[in-house]
């Protein structure tokens, strides 16, 4: 099976949909001869021509607002934003339109926004935002968040063929970062269906994104030390995959919400919620939240580095957590 | 400053309790959480710790006298120290009765053990559980935790030592029966090999001996002509499984069967809860499988919901998975009626016990060719056994008899296409 990068794999995705299906379509700013801010798009307009890979004016409202139309019209757009910090511009065409226009009449809006969030490489706090919760609090739209180059590959295809507006959350720090393997051809990964990236007994890190390296990285450590971690990789927030993660958290007893969005209104306090409602009973320790603290991104790169969860603090917490 | 020591609430229902003992006299020096007194009540005896520290200066309610609870029993005189008297003795009393009685909707466990010390131990809300499930008593556990705190490891370490005395499972919702006398420890002598069970296994024996101290079973024997379904099957499979990758089992007729009758006699597809009939509205049948290490019960959700093929491939699918050990927990959860299958092991007949909280299991047997009278002249024809094992609280020979007619009648004239 190839091995390709994360980037890549989105880009075959993206390629392979657009052959097999003639309504699908990219807009977004310098995708087209540029290929994108990050390359993501190379090559696509070459090979499906201007009207099917549009470059727009510097303005996500419009770009988001073209796309909720065309969507609305039967086509499948994908609408890129070149750091997902500036989608808030187009946040109004996102929550109010896309996210509920199947509420108000029945329409399909058969929409991507996919674009690079997160931190790591020193962006500073307009380039690194990990700001998908925004849209998880938002009724009517699904958020995915891929951590492989094969969930990379598979989600962005199960994206474009969902009739509801998707949020994509690419991890910029990964693009060339990982490899895994891709299997060639067609295959989609279900939204809203979470993945052991590790089997253990002890301690369940549940957690998405970038954050799964930081997780299996740890879980290596404290494997040597005879703490068995299991790690959960959520891939879909919205919606998420509430059996997985009480299904980990009733094996391991002892739970570890790890990720890189800042604390207050994450991820981590909504699946903390869920175990206090639904798996009281099978708690063997605190809930611990690991997680960026309430502050933007910092630029420096020693306070980035301060401010991101890493495998040193997920095996701090989880040696403290084993003893509990 | 006076502390006032009340009869504790020692479960939900529990509206009186009786003093059985003084362990202090009056002017003895007692510590807090020491044990000053035993009370006996419907469902729990238990030891009652002293809610402050000081001399028990007055002592209201008599040895083998009842009183409601919340009644005042005896009096401390503490030492200034303490917090205010009614603060006090409802923050000591309440750990105790909480720990007798869980929010489970199951009757305090008959295990005073549990009631008398655990609100002093640190633990966690699954050590809680399993304490409670198997009665035992957390201050006997060695606890390893932070700050002697007994955790997971000590509890399960603790209960597989300590083996089937403390393992005994809960008792059932159904009316209280005398515990019975613990069986005298059976000494083998010659050469013996001790093995623990796992934990599948210990799970299947606690829940057929729930099971037995639950129902009042009685089984009942159909015998069922197939050559209907028989002569479908053949005719059918190898065009079933082209069309659909599916082996035409004989598994789905049963559920159909099944699911039918029970829509004619919703009673098989209840719960008892206390002096209530829990009628439940989703028909989700088991199907119990037989694994290398043991048994399991994958659940077709919503069976009355699925046609013929939809049933079949459910059966498949459920099998299948539990075979590869890929069911999820929802996939064995929320049965409200069971089919087991010992004929493939060449059973006869069985009589099975009852999947708790189920009224009902049907035991499908061997599927062979027998000799039987039609028409006054002796016949061969594909018989099966049906045993039906049902709960007699709730369900009467009768009704069970006209459950099964109906299950006979659905075989042996069945008239559904498969294709």
């Amino acid at each position: 099976m190839p091995v390709m990068t994360y980037l890549d794999a989105i880009r075959q995705g993206i390629w392979e949909e657009m052959e097999r299906d003639p309504s699908v379509f990219l807009l977004g700013e310098d995708i087209g001869d540029y290929g994108g801010a990050f390359k993501v798009t190379a090559g696509m307009l070459k090979k499906f021509g201007a009207e099917r890979v549009i470059d727009t004016p510097i303005s996500e409202s419009a770009i988001v607002g073209a796309a909720v139309g065309a969507a609305l019209m039967g086509m499948r757009p994908v609408a890129e934003m070149q750091f997902m910090d500036f989608i808030s511009c187009g946040f109004d065409q996102i929550v109010n339109m896309a996210a509920k226009i199947h509420y108000r009449w029945g329409a399909k809006v058969p929409l991507v926004i996919r674009g690079p969030s997160g931190a790591g490489v020193h962006g500073g706090p307009f380039h690194s935002q990990s700001n998908e919760m925004w849209f998880v609090h938002t009724p009517g739209l699904k958020v995915v968040v891929p951590a492989t180059a094969y969930d990379a590959k598979g989600l962005i295809k199960a994206a474009i063929r969902d009739d509801n507006p998707v949020l994509y959350f690419e991890h910029k720090f990964l693009y060339r970062r990982i490899k895994d393997e891709v299997p060639e051809g067609d295959y989609t990964v279900p939204i809203g269906q979470a993945r052991v990236a590790r089997e253990g007994t002890d301690i369940a890190v549940i957690t998405y994104g970038a954050m799964v390296w930081t997780a299996l990285e740890a879980a290596e450590q404290l494997a040597k030390e005879g703490v068995s971690l299991e790690v959960v990789d959520l891939r879909s927030l919205l919606p998420y995959d509430e059996q997985a993660v009480l299904a980990t958290v009733r094996k391991c007893n002892k739970v570890i919400l790890l990720h890189e969005g800042t604390r207050t209104g994450g991820m981590a306090g909504e699946l903390a919620a869920l175990l206090a409602e639904k798996a009281f009973e099978d708690l063997d320790g605190p809930i611990v939240r690991i997680t960026a603290p309430d502050t933007p991104v910092p630029f420096s790169p020693p306070l980035e580095e301060f401010f991101l969860p890493n495998a040193k603090k997920v095996a701090e917490a989880a040696r403290k957590l084993a003893a509990y | 400053m006076p502390t006032n020591v009340i009869m504790p609430q020692m479960g939900e229902s529990i509206v009186e309790g009786t003093v059985t003992k003084w362990i202090k006299k009056v002017g003895d020096r007692v510590e807090r959480d020491e044990p000053l007194f035993e009370i006996s009540t419907d469902k729990v005896d238990a030891e009652i710790p002293s809610p402050a520290s000081g001399t028990l200066a007055k002592i209201l309610v008599k040895e083998n006298e009842t009183v409601g609870v919340n009644t005042v029993v005896a009096v401390i005189d503490g030492e200034g120290v303490e917090k205010p008297a009614m603060a006090e003795s409802v923050q000591t009393a309440k750990p105790a009765a909480t720990a007798a009685a869980p929010t489970a909707p199951r009757p305090a466990p008959p295990a005073p053990a549990v009631a008398r010390l655990s609100g002093k131990v640190r633990s966690s809300p699954l050590v809680r559980r399993i304490a409670r499930e198997h009665s035992v008593d957390l201050a006997l556990v060695p606890a390893s935790g932070l700050g002697g705190r007994v955790s997971k490891k000590d509890i399960l370490s603790y209960v597989a030592q300590a083996g089937p005395a403390a393992a005994s499972p809960v008792a059932p919702a159904a009316p209280q029966v005398s515990p019975t006398p613990a069986a005298p420890r059976m000494v083998f002598t010659g050469p013996i090999e001790t093995v623990a069970m796992t934990p599948m296994r210990r799970q299947i024996a606690e829940h057929m001996i729930l099971s037995e101290h639950t129902s009042a079973r009685v089984t009942t024997v159909f015998e069922v002509e197939m050559s209907r379904v028989s002569h479908l099957r053949t005719k059918s499979a190898a065009e079933f499984e082209r069309r659909n990758g599916l082996k035409l089992t004989y598994t789905p007729f049963f559920v159909r069967a099944a699911v039918e009758a029970i829509k004619e006699f919703p009673i098989f597809n209840s719960s008892v809860e206390g002096t209530n009939i829990i009628y439940r509205r989703d028909v989700n049948i088991g199907i119990a499988v037989a694994l290398e290490t043991g048994l399991i019960v994958p659940v077709i959700k919503s069976a009355d919901e699925k046609n013929f093929l939809g049933l079949a491939r459910a059966v498949q699918d459920l099998a299948e998975r539990a075979r590869t050990k890929r069911l999820s927990v929802d996939d064995v959860q929320g049965g409200t009626f069971t089919i087991t299958n010992p004929g493939v092991f060449g059973s006869l007949f069985g009589t099975p016990i009852i999947n708790q909280p189920q009224v009902a299991i049907l035991g499908v047997g061997i599927i062979e060719k027998r000799a039987v009278v039609r028409h006054d002249a002796i016949a061969i024809r594909p018989m099966v056994y049906l045993a039906l094992t049902f709960d007699h609280r709730i369900i009467d020979g009768a009704v069970a008899d006209q459950f099964m007619s109906r299950i006979k009648a659905v075989v042996e004239n069945w008239d559904e296409p498969v294709l």
